[in-house]
Formats: C-alpha cells, structure tokens, sequence
C-alpha cells in the first residue's frame, strides 16, 4: 500500500516544484519514402509521418491525465534528411517545408532531422543540403537541424567545421527579423546520438528500428527543492541525494515511456535522463549549483559541482530505467535557464567558463547568444574547441549560438517560450581564420583505435 | 485498476459528499479514504477501484477536475501506478 507521504510527494513534485515529462518524441525512418523527385519524396514522407504520429497528441494527453504528470512537448525526429535529398541536391528545401507541414498536421511543436552526418567527410549531395540550412530554417517553423561533424572514432572534420561556421552565420541573417532565430533550431555535433529525443538536436538515427519512441525527462526544480530540505549535508550526501530524486523522475519517464510507446504501435527506444530547464523560475540547472554552495553560476568551483550532479543524475536514472540513452546528463542552455540568465547577465559566466562546464555535463554550448558581428571564422572555431572536447572525452558536445544580428556584448535578445532570453555574450576577439582555413581533417585521437 | 484521488483545497461541509457521489455515479468503489484538516486547509486521500468505472480515466479526471472548480476545491486522479514507479523499487 502507498504512504500518504509518497503520495503528497508525487503531487508536490508536480505542483510546486515543475516536475514533467519534457518530451515524448517519436523516431519515424522516412528510408522507404524516397521517390525519383524531390516532391514525391516529400510527399511519401508527409504521408508517412502523418500516419505513423497520428495519434502522438492525443495518446500524450491521455498519458498525462492518466498519470497526473505533464508532458510539456510531442515531437517527431527523422532519418536524416540529406539520406533522403541526395537524388535532387538543390531542392532539398521542398522536403524541408512538407516536413514543416508534416508536423503542424500532426500537432508537434518540433520535428528534428533536417540533419546531416560528414564527421568523416562530406558526399557533393551533403554538401548542398547543408548549404540549404539557412533557407530551409527560414521559411519554416517547426523544423530543426543539426549537423554532425566530428566525432571520437572519425576525428574532426574541419572542412565541415568550418562551413558551419559560414552556415549559423547565414542563418542568423536569413533570420535577422527575429534576431536570428533560425541559429535556435540548428545544432553542430560532435559524437551526435541516434536516439536522442530532445530538440533542436533530435534525429532518427539509420540504425534505429522504423517507429520509436523515446522519452526525455526532466526536473531541476525537483533536484533543487530536495537539496534546500538539506541544507547541511556534506558533498557525499548531496550526490545520494540527487541520485535518489533522479531515480524517482526517471521512474515516472520510464512509464510513460512504456505506455507511450505500447498505446503508439511503437518500439520504446530510450529514457534520456537529462536535467532540462526551463526560463521559470524554479526550474533551474544554475540554480542547484548555486544551491550546492555557489553564489553564483559560473564562479570557480561551477565544473566540480556540475561534473557531481551529472554523474548523480545518470547512477540514480541508470537504476530507474530498462533503457538508457540519448544525452542523459545535465543541460546548460544560458536562454532556457533563469538562473544562467542572471549568471551570463551580471558578467560571472562566460563563454569560456561555459566551454570548460561542457567537459563535465551532458552537452554544450547552448542557447548563446553572441555579437551579431562574430567572424564565421570564430564560430567555427568555437565548433572546433567544443568538438576537441567531445572527441577526447568519447561524449557527446554540441554547439548552437545564436550571432544575434546588430546586437553585441550587453543587449538582451527574447526568444520567447521555452528558448527564454539571452543577455548577448562576449567571444575571444583575437583571429582564428588561419587555423580553419587550412581545412581537413583532425586525425581521431589515439584511444579510437581500439580493434 | 486502482487510482488515487486527492482532494486539496478550503474546508467546508459537503466535500466528500460531493466526490464520492460523482464517484458512485460512475461506478467507481472507494476501497479507503483518509482525511486530514491543517490549519484550515482540507486534504483528502481516496484509494479508489476504477475497473468498473463508466468512464477512461482521462475523462473521469476532467469530470472530477469540473466539480472541484465547482466547489472551489483542486481534485486529482491518477493512476495508482505512477506512485509504484516513483516510490517502489
């Protein structure tokens, strides 16, 4: 039988402390929509996209009545898009807008895999579809890109690095009238998953089976409401602590994962135990730093503290579930969280303190906003930095700033809803342009060779 | 099927009789309640059988949600399993 005190616990955590279920994505593999022209492509995939998802908002809403647990966003992710274009390069922006299409008739509010993989190198077809980013990010809503362009067995592929950098900065002018918005739903990778259910990153990987669904979780406010009952407690309590919390969220993701996935014809992929934030207040990352004894986000000690809670939120999540995979870890996007927010605004986290936490935590540099003026040559040398970091670390890292145009370091960009608010942060203003004009590839590193 | 209703909210006479009457209207069974008033504030715990309700779940939640705005009280129910999941191993 249940205690009243786990009851009440359940309902505190949803009521006042923003616990969710942050997504319920389905994976849909459009490889057997791929027709002889770029527009019987397209149309497969509406087709199959819209019978597959169908059902997706209804069974989520459901779910969440059911259980009492909110799931704040159904999401649909792709096979990669490029997989599908290479037939018509040039005219790959008609998928991307019937994708767009796809997911408003379904009722998505993202749906992920306008992507590309060229870690190792890049097709001729590739190359064009990542030209179209911009365009295809531009003139629709809905749809996400990532680009995925390095990783711990290929090593780093500068040429892709470097086009990115050319890339994010079209896009942000393509995009100037919301301050550059597009950059918001594109995201370069290094080691990228096949599985991850969170945007704008989410792709449906080739190896994955043709319908899945993956569930990502969520809850800052709850890890942090747990450590304030324990203001006393030393280092080791706190990582038992929020292993323990983590356990309990991941729990109430692994079942409505189970059920999504039972009530959708569906495979259930994964989990992704991932600490997201929100801009509310109360729903904040930065905020259990600062709980653990930080007065502020991004002063010294933020990576010890950070590399303790993502461990704990992985060894309690582990536990909690059959599945694991995608991100899992915490992420530090600065305009999703109300307390990176303050920290960027008043000068203690930068840009460089953000590069060293992503060593530590589940992602990387994430909703940043940067002067509207920053070269393509920096941005695609911060790509460069945070791929190093991915590649040696076997992790996944992930760049996605947003070079806010006719905006520089102090102005504060809106993106509204989940995306927040930036303050406009400072980058390093010394050159990088030889270092990326020489193109190729960075050799993997050594312990890739492992055969 | 088991689910738990709670019910939060300003204490005044009526409450439980309220609920358990939308409750047996749809055949559900209360298999055990408790009650507690602190400071002023009511809360109620139902360990409720639904397997026989007339409605999905989903719809007796609205329909519980309705007469909670009605009475001026936040009613919930879910689905016992979401507290096994949490708090059982």
């Amino acid at each position: 039988m249940l205690s009243k005190k786990e009851i009440f616990e359940t309902i505190d955590m949803v009521e006042k402390e923003h616990l969710d279920v942050r997504t319920v994505t389905m994976g849909i593999s459009l490889i057997p929509c791929i027709r002889e022209s770029a527009h019987k492509t397209a149309a497969a995939c509406y087709d199959r996209i819209c019978s597959y998802a169908e059902r997706i908002v209804e069974v989520a809403e459901d779910l969440e009545k059911e259980y009492g647990i909110p799931i704040v966003n159904k999401r649909v992710s792709v096979t990669p898009a490029s997989l599908l274009t290479a037939n018509f390069a040039g005219e790959e922006v008609v998928l991307a807008r019937k994708l767009d299409e796809a997911a408003k008739t379904v009722g998505v509010d993202f749906l992920g895999g306008y992507s590309a993989l060229v870690q190792k190198g890049m097709t001729s077809f590739e190359r064009s579809f990542i030209e179209s980013i911009p365009e295809a990010l531009a003139t629709t809503d809905r749809v996400c890109s990532s680009v995925n362009i390095g990783s711990s067995k290929a090593g780093i592929n500068l040429d892709a690095a470097a086009l990115m950098g050319r890339i994010v900065k079209a896009t942000a002018e393509r995009t100037r009238n919301t301050d550059g918005f597009g950059c918001a739903k594109l995201v370069v990778f290094c080691n990228a998953v096949e599985d991850n259910p969170f945007m704008a990153g989410a792709f449906h990987g080739v190896g994955e089976a043709e319908k899945v669904v993956n569930v990502g979780v969520s809850g800052p406010g709850v890890v942090h409401h747990a450590l304030k009952n324990n203001p006393d407690a030393d280092i080791a309590e706190i990582a038992e602590i929020i292993k323990k919390t983590a356990f309990k969220i991941t729990r109430a993701g692994q079942l409505i994962a189970t059920e999504a996935s039972r009530r959708l014809g569906a495979e259930f992929g994964i989990v992704d135990l991932s600490l997201a934030p929100t801009p509310v207040m109360g729903d904040s990352v930065a905020h259990i730093l600062e709980e653990i004894g930080l007065e502020r986000v991004g002063t010294h000690g933020t990576t010890a503290c950070l590399a303790l809670l993502n461990d704990a939120v992985k060894k309690g999540g582990v536990m909690a579930s059959s599945k694991v995979g995608g991100l899992s870890g915490a992420f530090i996007p600065v305009s999703e969280d109300y307390g990176m927010i303050e920290g960027a605004r008043c000068g203690e986290l930068t840009l460089n303190k953000l590069e060293a936490m992503t060593a530590v935590c589940s992602v990387g540099i994430d909703m940043v906003a940067i002067p509207g003026d920053t070269p393509d040559s920096t941005i695609a040398a911060i790509i460069a930095d945070e791929a190093a970091i991915g590649m040696i670390n076997n992790k996944t890292t992930a760049v996605r700033v947003i070079p806010v145009p006719d905006k520089n370091v102090g102005d504060f960009v809106e993106f509204g809803g989940l995306l927040g608010r930036a303050p406009v942060m400072a980058v390093q203003r010394a050159s990088a342009e030889k270092f990326i004009r020489r193109g190729g590839k960075i050799p993997a590193p050594i312990h890739s060779n492992k055969n | 099927m088991k689910a738990v209703v709670t019910v939060i909210g300003k204490d005044k006479p009526g409450i439980i009789a309220a609920v358990s009457a939308l409750l047996a209207e749809n055949a559900v069974n209360i298999e055990d309640i408790s009650q507690t008033i602190l400071s002023g504030n009511f809360t109620m715990l139902m360990y409720t059988d639904i397997s026989k309700s007339a409605l999905p779940l989903a719809a007796l939640g609205d329909a519980l949600k309705t007469l909670g705005e009605k009475i001026g009280v936040s009613i919930h129910v879910q689905h016992e399993d979401i507290f096994n999941a949490m708090h059982k191993i």
